[in-house]
């Protein structure tokens, strides 16, 4: 009774995971992207900017060390 | 034999990737398009229709950057071969025709322009990127896949393509 049992919970996760797995298969294809590539899907809509805001927020931040934790720096800019 | 489920559940799974192993290779025979032209719809062009030519099948799309620096090398093709039995075809795969019309407004073509409607010669090609050229032959054999376009990477081609127009 107990192995029945347990053989069913098995069969179960398994139909689980593959279901999920399967999931992955559904894909997009390459002739399909039209709508992904239009600018106002992508993740970030502006990566000049958020690329220079990186850049000025690193060389400032720079002296603390890193963006967590007390810095030990003279906090100049 | 008794195949226990979880076998069963493997096999299932493991063929949900097996359609993605038959695309059309360098050596296979070009499958028969049915496509329709671009600024005609009801003209119906297949791709059998022009054996004994040449061709250079190329996919475009409207959003896809590269394709629009494709156009005029399909141009400068269609106007050195064409005389020496090249055709060249470009097939749009825009979801939205209106998006081609678009295209064609600003982008310059001065060769044969056919859309896949229902996508299904992409499907039949299982296509692998945006755009994507192959030359065929004179007897519909594939002889050359160009994934992307960079106008530096033609040279290859077209010594093939002269090649084959010699044939």
């Amino acid at each position: 009774m107990f192995t029945v049992f347990k053989l069913q919970i098995t069969y179960r996760l398994l139909c689980i995971l593959f279901i999920s797995l399967g999931l992955s298969a559904c894909s997009v294809a390459p002739w399909e992207r039209g709508n992904l590539s239009k600018p106002q899907m992508a993740l970030d809509s502006h990566p000049l900017q958020t690329g220079f805001r990186g850049h000025v927020y690193g060389s400032r931040e720079a002296t603390t060390g890193s963006t967590v934790g007390a810095g030990g720096g003279c906090g100049c800019y | 034999m008794k195949l226990s489920p979880s076998i069963c559940l493997t096999v299932a799974f493991c063929l949900l990737f097996v359609e993605q192993a038959f695309s059309i290779e360098v050596g296979d025979s070009i499958p028969s398009c049915v496509l329709n032209k671009i600024n005609k719809p009801k003209d119906v062009v297949n791709l059998d229709q022009y054996k004994g030519q040449v061709i250079y099948l190329d996919f475009w799309a409207s959003w896809c950057g590269p394709c629009v620096k494709s156009f005029p090398y399909m141009n400068d093709l269609e106007k050195e071969f064409k005389s020496k039995g090249l055709q060249v075809i470009a097939v749009n795969l825009d979801e939205n025709i209106d998006d081609a019309y678009g295209f064609l407004e600003k982008v310059p073509a001065n060769f044969m322009l056919v859309q896949d409607a229902n996508q299904q010669c992409a499907k039949d090609l299982e296509l692998k990127a945006m755009p994507t050229s192959y030359l065929i032959d004179r007897k519909g054999v594939v002889r050359h896949i160009h994934l992307g376009f960079r106008s530096g990477e033609v040279g290859d081609m077209q010594s093939l393509l002269k090649q084959l127009l010699s044939n």
